[in-house]
């Protein structure tokens, strides 16, 4: 391209043509597809006059529903890259045996595990998790909005750098082969050389930011913004998860953010905190790596018990039973989480004192997790149980649940552990435990609050069918994993001698393919909902005759939420209100204090893709540049004086009027 | 609700499936594993215990308490019952010791460092008996084993004599991995500069799977191993024979053997360099370099403070791939000498059937790489399972690919 090679280098880094994957026919149909998708989402976007809106009403917003619904849109996209990545592997797995080398060489497999386990974990559930805490808590506590509108928004756009610079990887470059963690010495620089840590880390460390970001808000949020009367023990159980996960996320982050630079610093100046010689010690990565890890498995699962708990309570008509042991379950949790990391490692030879320890205290954390359980099955006892879908979720969950709780403790027994570990008995341990927990959690969450954030529900039929397809396509698909596992087989293979193998693979792909058929029924019952919004449309605001503050206001509520800030006087703020004959006042509205929307976010977003970009090519020239715009940004930003601003009484009146007429329309 | 009902039936041919597979963990050959099996079983009933109640009762109240159901009673505000929640605390909390109890007594009775008692649950271990050592190190992508005691060395396979107990001392020349070999014991890791321990005793005779059981880079799917359980007799013939294949391991065939390769037949060593092993624990193989339990003698006596720096180059150990021209394991394109997702496998591993095998400079001409996985000709590559030793990419490569990130 250039005949002076040290130009070349100075202006692309290590950037060649080489990095765009031409030859890769996957890779040059996802292109092609990407591309197409692309243009006809620009196209529309252009065609119906829609990029003003989206700006204006969605990317520069600081109104946390629109940045929950941002950051659950996210997530489903990456869904579907995390779910290709999985089928591929099932694909591969069910027919690379003997002679049959399958379609994926190693080198392509080992990137395709690590990127699913990434893409899953931080840009799936993590952003979904995320998402409906936003949603949510500011409505349950009876909030306008939350405590730093401005962060909130920036906390989004740092998640979706981190996930644009993963899906960049494919395109350009490829991504890490170490596993999902990046486990020392293979992801130092000498064993992982090339791009495809680096990508990992740039996209783990911006993404991060964003997190331990939006965890801060939440915290300060929940604690200092409650409605009056709502003391501690009056919040509702989702905000009550949501907090204690927004603890977990603010102790826990930031160890993942050292420990990733320090494997940085290894591979980009040469220090020796990870490597096997000059004092160098890998061990240390994996302590310090599952020190974050552990946590980061209830910062996902805690807010999935908050939804259960919600809904388990609002379609059984009753209220939750045991209110204080869930919380004081969910505390208990919260702290044990840092008490158990080792158990990841057992086989790295700890004494067996040591093992022990983290074993039974792994072992401690079933027992608040069991009591959970309990709550929910006796808040079902007595009730007059609603099967709609998210209660369907709720029990598909409790079920699928408790054998993934019992193959974890099952885990936790270390000479048990000696054989299970990195097998694919603990691959289908934690996918019944994340599918069957967070996942469930976040789409019963998601079927639970749509009409809240859209003002009609979704199709039943459609999410029935997905429920039941997600349902089969879990236990077909995972199964097979646990007898595989208890066959030796291990993790990330990508080839197999043993033709015995075969048709349990074939099982678990034949389930993957359910999955599918679950995630495809999922996206037609939004389509269908959409077209029927008419027939679904709830006028209350309140469509499963619910108990907490967020069915109080409108759906989909005003920008301000509530017009005037409820008083608490009970658990169950609004079953409470409605119980002792509450109504909405009509007149004596006052102008609303806002917060205003910026386009800071999104900027800083875009050049932090720009600066992970230019680090990861070795293009310092650009790095530099885009450093220093982040700073420029930044430090500007901070000189914005026009940062909020009150609706007008008049709007306010315009507003809740509306309401008053539709209301009184029903009755 | 007959629908329901009948589900479990539906597990029926599922349970024929099982009895047709071979569950190794299920059905192990030597004590320790056996052992272990037996703890996953009891640890399973006593979860079992709780876990069939809770789930049929969620089913139950589930079906019980339908909305549809007006003769169930329906009780809105009840929510609390200090009974129940001590029973909801305390069962768990009761099966939680009961399996932490277990836990404990397993863990230290199993420790893999721990020296066997027994030779299995009816046999105490023999006064005068003398366990057989291996020493294990893991290599990209092979095993290498040192029999101390016999002047051996193997690839790839291990044998031991049924009914003596095995201390096995663990390394890896270069990333972690995990050895694992489920018929006789539970896994352990083997990381590089570090010894770990595994005593464990084959019960049965017969040939085993062993594997790396954790992710180890390219060939990490083709890093198996053989384990052969032998009576005595047939055990000193198997050292016979290593004996007799008259192949030295020195320093340099061991350096040679060390460079990433796959799939590596099962070789003997009819001898070994002395204090080859400790110098494979200690880093120090490739000659000129410093052991690790040098330096820290050194460091023992207080270190030797600004003159460390002479030794500094003597010490560097990660780098001796770069130096070869050798691929790192997991390396990607911008260090791996490969084009993005090039159709090219990493070096060290075995060609594909129809595969380029070098990097393809030809451009279009290699869209159509091997998708189909197509059977392998006749000296093509080599088959699965063991093929003659083929000179594998190594003596064709006519350039290894580029490495550090330069």
């Amino acid at each position: 391209m250039f005949s002076n090679p040290d130009l070349q280098k100075l202006l692309f880094g290590r950037l060649t043509l080489d990095a765009v994957p031409l030859h890769e026919p996957i890779l040059l149909v996802t292109f092609a597809m990407v591309g197409l998708g692309g243009l006809v989402v620009l196209g529309g976007l252009t065609y119906f006059r829609l990029w003003g809106p989206l700006w204006r009403d969605w990317f520069t917003s600081v109104d946390h529903k629109k940045i929950g619904i941002m950051y659950i849109v996210l997530a489903l996209v990456m869904l579907l890259r995390g779910f290709a990545d999985a089928l591929m592997m099932r694909a591969q797995q069910a027919m690379a045996f003997g002679a049959n080398e399958g379609y994926l060489p190693p080198h392509h497999y080992d990137q395709i595990f690590t990127a699913h386990g990434v893409i899953m974990i931080f840009f799936v559930a993590m952003p979904l998790v995320t998402g409906l805490m936003n949603y949510v808590v500011p409505l349950q506590i009876g909030a306008r909005d939350v405590a730093f509108p401005f962060l909130n928004n920036f906390s989004f756009w740092m998640t979706v750098s981190g996930a644009l610079t993963v899906m960049a990887s494919l395109f350009v470059g490829e991504f890490a082969r170490t596993g999902w963690l990046a486990y020392p010495p293979l992801s130092g620089p000498a064993m992982s050389p090339g791009v495809g840590v680096d990508y990992y880390i740039w996209a783990l460390q911006i993404a991060g930011i964003g997190t331990l970001l939006s965890g801060i808000n939440l915290i300060a949020t929940i604690v200092k913004m409650r409605a009056p009367g709502m003391s501690m023990m009056r919040m509702p159980i989702f905000t009550w998860t949501s907090l204690c996960t927004n603890i977990l996320i603010v102790a826990a982050f930031p160890v993942l953010t050292a420990v990733l630079s320090m494997l940085s610093l290894d591979r980009y100046v040469g220090t020796h905190f990870f490597s096997n010689d000059l004092g160098g010690n890998p061990m240390m990565y994996v302590n310090l790596v599952w020190i974050w890890g552990h946590p980061e498995v209830y910062i996902l699962i805690l807010p999935a018990f908050g939804v259960f708990s919600e809904i388990v309570a609002t379609f059984s008509r009753k209220r939750l039973f045991g209110y204080a042991s869930m919380v004081y379950a969910t505390v208990v949790i919260t702290i044990l989480s840092y008490l158990v990391w080792l158990h990841h490692f057992f086989t790295m030879g700890s004494g067996a004192s040591v093992n022990s320890f983290f074993g039974i205290t792994t072992m401690i954390i079933s027992i608040p997790t069991g009591a959970k359980i309990f709550n929910w099955l006796f808040t079902m006892y007595r009730g007059r149980i609603d099967f709609d879908v998210p209660m369907l979720w709720t029990v598909g969950f409790m079920v699928t649940f408790t054998v993934g709780g019992m193959t974890g403790v099952l885990l936790a027994v270390p000479p048990a552990d000696f054989v299970l570990h990195n097998s694919l008995f603990l691959v289908a341990h934690f996918h019944n435990v994340i599918i069957g927990g967070v996942l469930f959690g976040m789409l019963a969450g998601i079927t639970y609050w749509f009409p809240k954030a859209f003002g009609y529900k979704l199709d039943p039929f459609w999410g029935k069918t997905s429920f039941w397809f997600w349902l089969t396509g879990f236990w077909f698909a995972f199964m097979p994993l646990y007898i595989l596992g208890l066959m030796g087989v291990t993790r990330r293979v990508q080839h197999f001698d043993d033709p015995s193998l075969q048709i349990w693979f074939v099982i678990a792909a034949f389930g993957a393919f359910l999955i599918l058929l679950g995630i495809a029924s999922f996206i037609v019952t939004l389509v269908v909902s959409f077209l029927r919004r008419e027939e679904l449309r709830d006028l209350t605001g309140d469509p499963w005759n619910g108990r907490t503050l967020e069915w109080a206001t409108s759906s989909p509520p005003p920008d301000y939420n509530f017009a005037f800030t409820p008083v608490v006087h009970d658990h169950d703020a609004w079953w409470d209100m409605k119980k002792r004959g509450y109504v909405r006042p009509v007149s004596g509205f006052n102008k609303i204090h806002m917060p205003r929307s910026t386009a800071a976010g999104i900027i800083l977003g875009m050049l932090s893709i720009v600066f992970s970009f230019a680090m990861i090519w070795y293009i310092w020239w650009l790095a530099a540049l885009s450093f220093v715009a982040l700073a420029v940004v930044t430090i500007g930003h901070t000189f914005n004086y026009a940062r909020d601003f009150y609706i007008p009484v008049d709007e306010v009146v315009r507003t809740e009027n509306a309401r008053t007429a539709l209301l009184a329309e029903r009755v | 609700m007959t629908v329901r009902i009948l589900r479990p039936l539906l597990l029926l041919p599922v349970f024929g499936l099982l009895s047709g597979c071979n569950m190794v963990l299920m059905q192990p050959s030597g004590d320790i594993a056996m052992r272990q099996r037996d703890l996953i079983l009891a640890s399973t009933g006593l979860m079992l215990l709780i876990i069939i109640p809770v789930i049929a009762a969620t089913l139950f109240f589930a079906w019980r308490y339908r909305a549809s159901n007006k003769a169930a009673t329906y009780d809105p505000d009840w929510h609390h019952s200090t009974h129940l929640e001590v029973l909801i605390w305390s069962a768990p909390l009761v099966i939680v010791i009961a399996l932490g109890a277990l836990t404990w007594i397993s863990t230290h009775t199993l420790d893999p460092y721990r020296p066997l008692s027994r030779l299995d649950a009816s046999r105490p271990l023999p006064k005068d008996v003398k366990p057989l050592v291996v020493e294990v190190v893991a290599l990209d992508w092979k095993w290498l084993f040192f029999y101390p005691d016999q002047g051996i060395a193997t690839v790839n396979e291990i044998a031991a004599p049924v009914d003596v107990p095995i201390t096995f001392k663990i390394t890896a020349a270069t990333v972690m991995n995990s050895f694992f070999i489920p018929a006789l014991a539970g896994q352990i890791y083997a990381m590089p500069g570090m010894e770990t321990k595994l005593h464990a005793v084959i019960n049965k005779p017969g040939t085993f799977e062993g594997m790396s059981a954790n992710y180890s880079g390219s060939g990490f799917s083709r890093m198996n191993f053989r384990f052969v359980g032998l009576d005595q007799a047939g055990f000193d013939a198997w050292v016979a024979k290593a004996k007799a294949a008259d192949k030295p391991l020195s320093r340099d065939a061991y350096l040679e053997l060390e460079r990433p390769s796959e799939r590596e037949p099962v070789t003997f060593y009819s001898s070994v360099d002395p204090g080859l092993y400790g110098r494979v624990l200690n880093m120090c193989a490739v000659p000129g370099k410093m052991c690790m339990h040098e330096m820290m003698a050194i460091d023992a006596k207080g270190g030797a403070g600004k003159d460390s720096h002479a030794n500094r180059a003597r010490l560097e150990y990660d780098n001796r791939y770069a130096e070869r021209g050798d691929e790192g394991n997991a390396a990607t394109v911008g260090g791996s000498g490969r084009s993005s997702h090039s159709p090219e496998q990493p070096q060290g591993m075995k060609p594909k059937s129809t595969a380029p095998e070098v990097k393809p400079h030809s451009g279009s001409d290699h869209s159509g790489h091997d998708h189909s996985g197509h059977a392998t000709g006749a000296g093509d590559a080599a088959p699965a399972g063991d093929g003659t030793k083929s000179d594998g990419p190594g003596g064709t490569d006519p350039v290894a690919p580029g490495q550090l990130n330069k």
